[in-house]
């Protein structure tokens, strides 16, 4: 039987941050870090966390052309889970309409455990035939003016783990796996807090990765039987420059097979990143390639994976390569440090409204509301949001014909729009306004990641999962979608 | 077919507060100023009134829920007092009740009183409300500008008109009620404005700048009402009646399939043409002397001409243009300065727009005074272009 990743997909957040700007800013005080102030960090909107990131590659992971029923596993890798007490896969399931009778689990403590999850998902697939989907996003918070403000990245990575079959046939076999945990500490964050705590890069590099790393990368590859000479594609993710090079060759794996760790356009996405880079590998990869994934945390995860003939079978809804190309760059750092916590703005007092969410109602309608199942009637074919019992056929209401009829899959256009200045929003002007759903359907929603000049009457919409608004009062989450443009005018591209 | 309302009841008196920033004045006290004019023009004691009909919007910042605070503030002997709220269109609501009371003949003389009192929040703009708990986890926090802005958006598509010509029209709107407010000692913003002053303004919501949008003020009116007899039993003459009272309240069809095209207010379009029928009128462009609508945002007003078939669709920009609606136009709209200058207090505004009916019907409004006003037109609509309640008042002279 063959196990292995059936589907994979990628996000990365619209919004790309200039290093540059944010170099210049701390000048002043940091004249070390200008330096580093090349190229884009990945930088998650105002309305974006680790669970929204995670709906978003899941999606791209699981394209609409492709079931997601039978989906028996999920797990929800992050550091930077927004509940603690709340199981923050259960919205991501939600968000994907999953059964209900999905096992589902957070996971989180070290930036391995993506990785080191997958054997336990492949045992899974051997022991019962389970599918199992493997999400893990980062949406880290930094201090200004330190190093990880600009080394790390906003992103999210998905793999779908499974046996072999004709709908979803395996594109990379997993051949081998190996795990070393030990309490390494090269950083730290206790509970409740901002920031990470890191230590010398130096002893990080030398004690840790240089003396924990190797032997469970032998080990993987010695269980899948795999040559470290035949190696193609070799992912360690690091933010220390050259260090996957370094370890590469530490155990004989050809230099040449040391995965690009998107540095320049991502920034590194901590707990996502062995996922997120494994994404670029495979939208690349050929039949018959090696490829050792591994992640370094608290100990060392490795997979070793092998390429399969069908592997040009899948595609995610949105390559991670496209993702590249697009994203809108940003050169505000205060908005920056704004949407991470670390700059407060005066919301004036239209910002002082309740944002108190009523579970039992959000219970009620949690189809809707998670899942954005509008109604559609069975008789007229009108389709309605929120889903009611009486359907409005002119002249003859129809009762209790509606059917579910998922729209998140569905694009849209926009009908009618404005853009305003009067609510306390994150991202001014609060864009709102009709989208007409193709094939039926219209709701007035909000839009997102655009900026005045974006959208116009007619503009092609498409549908992600969000934030809807943070109740600050009580700590507070709640989600919905939202539209964003399917394009962008060129003019705006990278302005 | 039902029989309709046509001179069944008629105004006994009316009365409305100066409208404003009224930092002096609490809901009681615009209540009073409203209701001593009112019954002292109907020229009766609080021991005639049989019923009253109160219309406040705002609870958090206004005057408090139920018909109490009208009761207390007013002192009443005691008699009904229901408080009637349907979003802006809520005063013309409670003057609905009031008219189909005495109309029944359940009660002989009955009062209808509006107020709003929204400047107590600490900022600009109407107070943010609450909509229940399952339409804010969906619905996007949405304020009335950008609201309404949408018309704009729609507008232009349908209607192939460019941006700098719907906004010259729509700039247009609010300087001729700007030049009407001006001699209204009763408005809230009585400076003429100029069509550079509307274009440079600041950007509220896309494509509406400050002078598009109608002021925030507090504010009350009343009208007491009874049937003709009566009130020519109390003697009274040159009587001002109700000619039709309608409303129309969206039931989902603008928010599911694609017919509405979002450029119109489809239940105005209703409400307007029951008004016409139940008033018997054929032509309203030749029969309405005056309309006083619903100018919430300027964008309103412009598409409202064409909803109330005062203009053509897709013309009302250009009829706009060419000073139809100017107080020496052909029917002149917002004479008395409109919620652009008197603002919105949203309980208060339907019967607002019915006292200066009132004055110009008898021939009581002074510079304002327009020649031969025989039918005025009364339009709310509260809400949102998608779904809002929308009333249509058509009043005149008794018995022509």
């Amino acid at each position: 039987m063959t196990i292995g990743i059936t589907g994979y997909g990628a996000y990365l957040p619209h919004l790309r941050l200039a290093r540059r700007v944010v170099a210049e800013a701390n000048a002043w005080f940091a004249p070390g870090l200008v330096s580093k102030g090349r190229g884009h960090r990945c930088m998650a909107n105002w309305d974006e966390d680790a669970i929204t990131l995670a709906v978003a590659a899941a999606r791209h992971a699981t394209p609409p052309s492709d079931t997601r029923d039978n989906i028996a596993r999920l797990l929800l890798v992050s550091e930077t889970l927004p509940f603690a007490e709340r199981l923050n896969a259960a919205v991501v399931a939600g968000a994907l309409c999953l059964p209900d009778a999905v096992n589902a689990a957070d996971v989180s403590g070290a930036q391995s455990v993506a990785v080191a999850s997958i054997s336990q998902l492949v045992n899974a697939a051997k022991a019962a035939g389970e599918t199992s989907l493997l999400v893990a996003a980062s949406n880290r918070r930094t201090r200004a003016a330190s190093a990880p403000e600009l080394d790390y990245g906003d992103a999210a990575a998905a793999v779908r783990i499974g046996c072999h079959s004709e709908a979803q046939p395996v594109l990379a076999e997993v051949l081998g796996t190996s795990s070393r945990t030990v309490d390494f500490v090269d950083h730290f964050r206790m509970a409740g807090e901002d920031v990470d705590y890191h230590w010398e890069e130096r002893w990080v590099r030398d004690e840790g990765i240089g003396k924990i790393a190797p032997a469970a990368v032998s080990e993987a590859l010695d269980r899948a039987g795999v040559a470290a000479a035949e190696v193609d594609h070799f992912i360690f993710p690091t933010v220390f420059k050259k260090a996957d090079a370094q370890l590469a060759k530490r155990c004989g794996i050809p230099d040449a097979a040391v995965a690009d760790n998107l540095s320049a356009t991502v920034g590194d996405s901590g707990s996502a990143h062995a996922l997120l880079m494994l994404n670029g590998v495979l939208e690349k990869a050929t039949p018959g390639q090696t490829i050792v994934l591994t992640q370094f945390g608290s100990g060392m995860a490795c997979a070793v994976l092998k390429v399969t003939e069908h592997i040009t079978r899948f595609r995610p809804a949105t390559s991670l390569a496209a993702q590249l190309e697009g994203g809108c760059e940003e050169t505000s750092y205060t908005r920056y440090l704004a949407y991470k916590g670390q700059l407060k703005l005066e919301r004036g007092m239209r910002g002082e409204q309740d944002k108190k969410t009523a579970l039992s109602t959000s219970w009620r309608h949690r189809e809707a509301l998670l899942g954005f199942v509008a109604g559609r009637c069975s008789v007229s074919g009108d389709v309605h949001f929120p889903p009611t019992r009486i359907s409005y056929t002119p002249g003859k209401p129809e009762q209790d014909t509606q059917q579910p009829y998922p729209l998140a899959d569905v694009h849209g256009r926009i009908l009618s729009w404005s853009a305003e200045y009067l609510s306390s929003y994150m991202a001014p002007p609060h864009h709102y306004g009709q989208v007409d759903f193709d094939g039926g359907g219209r709701l007035l929603m909000e839009f997102t990641d655009v900026r005045p000049g974006d959208i116009d009457n007619g503009s092609e919409v498409k549908m992600v999962f969000r934030i809807k608004d943070i109740d600050e009062l009580r700590g507070f989450k709640r989600y919905f979608w939202k539209a964003k443009p399917v394009t962008y005018p060129e003019n705006d591209a990278q302005s | 077919m039902p029989q309709g309302i046509k001179d069944k009841v008629a105004i006994l008196g009316m009365g409305c507060s100066r409208f404003g920033e009224r930092w002096d004045a609490s809901p009681e006290d615009l209540m009073v100023e409203a209701y001593n004019e009112a019954m002292t023009d109907a020229g009766i004691t609080p021991e005639q009134l049989d019923a009253a009909w109160f219309s406040t919007h705002m609870e958090d910042v206004g005057t408090g829920r139920g018909g109490i605070p009208m009761g207390i503030a007013l002192r009443l002997p005691n008699i009904g007092v229901t408080r009637v709220e349907n979003f802006c269109a809520g005063g013309s609501e409670a003057v609905r009740a009031a008219v189909y009371g005495v109309a029944s003949g359940a009660c002989d003389i009955a009062i209808a009183l509006g107020v709003e009192k929204l400047k107590d929040t600490g900022y600009g703009g109407l107070p943010v409300a609450t909509v229940g708990t399952y339409i804010p986890q969906w619905y996007p926090a949405a304020v009335a500008p950008a609201n309404f802005a949408q018309l704009a958006a729609a507008y232009r598509a349908k209607h192939d008109v460019d941006k700098a010509t719907l906004k010259q029209a729509i700039s247009h709107v609010s300087v001729k009620s700007h030049a009407n407010g001006a001699k209204n000692p009763k408005a809230h913003l009585r400076k003429e404005i100029t069509i550079e002053q509307c274009l440079k303004a600041p950007k509220i919501a896309e494509p509406l700048g400050l002078f598009d949008c109608c002021g925030v003020s507090d504010g009350a009116a009343a009208v007491i009402v009874t049937r003709p007899e009566i009130a020519r039993e109390l003697g009274k003459t040159d009587l001002v009646s109700f000619k039709a009272l309608q409303l129309s309240v969206s039931n989902g069809w603008e928010m599911s399939g694609s017919e509405w095209d979002g450029s119109y207010v489809h239940t105005a379009r209703i409400a307007s043409k029951k008004a016409y029928e139940e008033a018997g009128i054929r032509n309203p462009r030749e029969e309405i002397s005056m309309t006083e609508v619903h100018d919430c945002f300027s964008i309103t007003e412009l598409v409202t001409m064409e909803d109330l078939g005062l203009s053509d669709e897709g013309q009302a920009y250009r009829d706009v243009l060419d000073g139809k609606f100017d107080a020496n136009g052909d029917i002149p709209c917002q004479i008395d300065g409109g919620l652009k200058c008197f603002g919105h207090p949203v309980g208060a505004s339907g019967i607002r727009m019915l006292y200066e009916m009132y004055l110009q019907l008898q021939g009581r409004a002074d510079e304002r005074q327009l020649s031969n006003v025989r039918t005025g037109l009364i339009h709310n609509l509260g809400g949102q272009p998608n779904q809002n309640v929308c009333s249509i008042s058509i009043v005149g002279r008794l018995g022509e």
